[in-house]
């Protein structure tokens, strides 16, 4: 009886978007009177950073610093129509739509400047601190904020922009079965090493090495943060998590809540390494696709594959428990006696 | 059993309130004192998201019974910044993206500072015993666990990460 080391991988293709009757989002940007630009979204943001990139992505646009950005996601019913946060479509839709409004609202705003500097709009650059001005001049310059208020008050302008990022509707060719279904396709890998104790049965999972070739990282920290934590809601579906074969009766047998639904917890998370490598999309905001859904999905088989390396037990269906394990560990010995 | 009048020290003051006996600390905070920064995941003592501090101990506010700890002392999330300034468990966990929908974030920190209180340079398996009653759905907890050691490292005199970008 011993501890066993195995190492497997498994690879995942992971589609951005969906697209049944057609899948749109919209947003709005406005500045305030003190040079603040407000987006406007229906879009939510769950906890997987879609407000900070898409203050990146509005600030990058317009060319002002991100505490210039007033992201306002407060209100399905008022705000530009967005069909949810789901299929990996937040930051690629979303990001589509605010880089589109930015642009019409930045072009406004060079407007605005243009005529209280008395040059010509083209002439102008933002230069990421706050300040529009001459290209190739330091002196010649006007402050956002000046330009805002220079807007409301004298030139009687809003500086405002719409956007919207559609996917349209397709339909699959019935002789062929082809259509478009997303907008682009991310990649990742895991790599799971994991020790498998033969008598008990118990798999625990060493180290997890992710790549992930996501288009553009908008957020580097961020999308570490969507690997990983994603990675370890694979392991948890791995190792712990069913409802399974109780539910939709789990009410009389299986885990109805908390203190018997099992998931790891702090001290049962493996070392993670975790890469991205950037190829950025045509059709993404800044090149980038989606990452949220896929995170979960390559952990899962690639602990499999290290099991059987391991101990040499298929193990085919979630979660990978003692239990099973021990029986494949039975069937292996009686297969080798018989 | 009639309701009853209770004393809080809540958060540095002197607070009151009309409690049944099944109102639950966690129902005080939250619909008496509309300190809505502990959360009510399970309301079964399963998921660490109600987590405050009474008497200075780490406890699952959910499970008790608020005429039970009268004249006690209660501290929550809500009474650890000073004005719009973060203290250094909830700066250390911004720096270190320790959260993404927040919903353990409350009772995370308040688990974390519990600890440092007592013991301001943890090991990383203390650091992991003291959230361990702490459910998270989003993070996978390394980034947890770095953001309670950077506090701790903190408390020992070694600047946050931030402190440079606040200058
Ligand atoms: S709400 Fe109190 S432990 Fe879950
Ligand atoms: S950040 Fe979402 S549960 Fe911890």
């Amino acid at each position: 009886m011993a501890l066993r080391q195995g190492r497997g991988y498994a690879a995942v293709n992971y589609p951005t978007g969906m697209n049944l009757g057609g899948d749109p989002s919209q947003a709005l940007v406005h500045a305030t009177t003190m040079g603040g630009f407000v987006v406007t979204l229906s879009s939510v943001d769950l906890g997987q950073g879609l407000r900070t990139v898409i203050a990146q992505c509005a600030a990058e646009t317009l060319g002002l610093p991100i505490e210039n950005i007033i992201v306002d996601t407060a209100d399905t019913d008022t705000g530009p129509h967005c069909m949810g946060t789901f299929a990996s479509r937040g930051t690629h839709r979303v990001g589509n739509a605010v880089i589109m409004a930015a642009r019409e609202a930045r072009d406004v705003m060079l407007q605005v400047a243009a005529d209280e500097l008395e040059v010509d709009a083209e002439d102008l650059e933002t230069d990421g601190t706050g300040f529009i001005r001459l290209k190739g001049s330091s002196e010649k310059k006007i402050h956002v904020s000046d330009v805002a208020l220079a807007a409301h008050f004298r030139q009687g302008r809003t500086i405002s922009g719409r956007g919207i990022f559609l996917k349209e509707p397709s339909t699959p060719v019935p002789e062929t079965g082809e259509m478009d279904p997303d907008s682009c396709q991310a990649h990742a890998c895991t790599v799971a090493e994991v020790e498998v104790d033969d008598e008990t049965g118990v798999i625990e999972v060493l180290r997890l090495y992710n790549t992930y070739e996501i288009g553009r990282a908008l957020n580097p920290a961020i999308a570490t943060q969507q690997v990983e934590g994603g990675a370890w809601m694979g392991l948890s579906h791995a190792l712990f998590e069913s409802t399974e074969p109780y539910y939709p009766h789990s009410r009389e047998h299986g885990p109805v809540d908390f203190t018997e639904y099992l998931m790891p917890g702090p001290a049962d998370i493996p070392a993670q390494t975790s890469l991205f490598l950037e190829r950025p999309a045509a059709d993404g905001p800044f090149g980038a696709k989606g990452i949220g859904e896929m995170t979960a999905n390559a952990p899962i088989p690639a602990i499999a594959n290290a099991v059987y390396d391991a101990v040499g037990v298929r193990l085919t269906s979630m979660p990978f428990t003692p239990e099973k394990v021990l029986r494949g560990l039975d069937e292996l010995r009686a297969g080798r006696a018989g | 059993m009639p309701s009853r009048i209770v004393t809080l020290k809540l958060n540095g003051a002197e607070r009151e309130l009309i409690a049944r006996p099944s109102t639950t600390l966690l129902d005080a905070l939250r619909e008496t004192f509309g300190l809505t920064g502990a959360k009510r995941g399970c309301a079964q003592g399963g998921c660490g998201s109600c987590t405050v501090l009474l008497d200075g101990r780490p406890v699952v506010s959910c499970l008790i019974p608020v005429v039970t700890v009268d004249g006690s002392t209660v501290d929550t999330i809500e009474g650890l910044a000073d004005g719009d300034r973060l203290d250094d468990v909830q700066q250390a966990f911004v720096d270190h993206f320790a959260t993404q929908c927040g919903f353990c974030t409350p009772g995370m920190i308040m688990s974390a500072t519990a600890l440092l209180d007592r013991k301001p340079d943890p090991t990383r398996q203390e650091v992991t015993e003291a959230i361990c009653g702490n459910v998270c759905r989003c993070t996978g907890y390394e980034p947890i666990i770095t953001a309670v050691l950077a506090a701790a490292e903190h408390r020992r005199g070694v600047p946050l990460a931030s402190a440079e970008a606040e200058v």
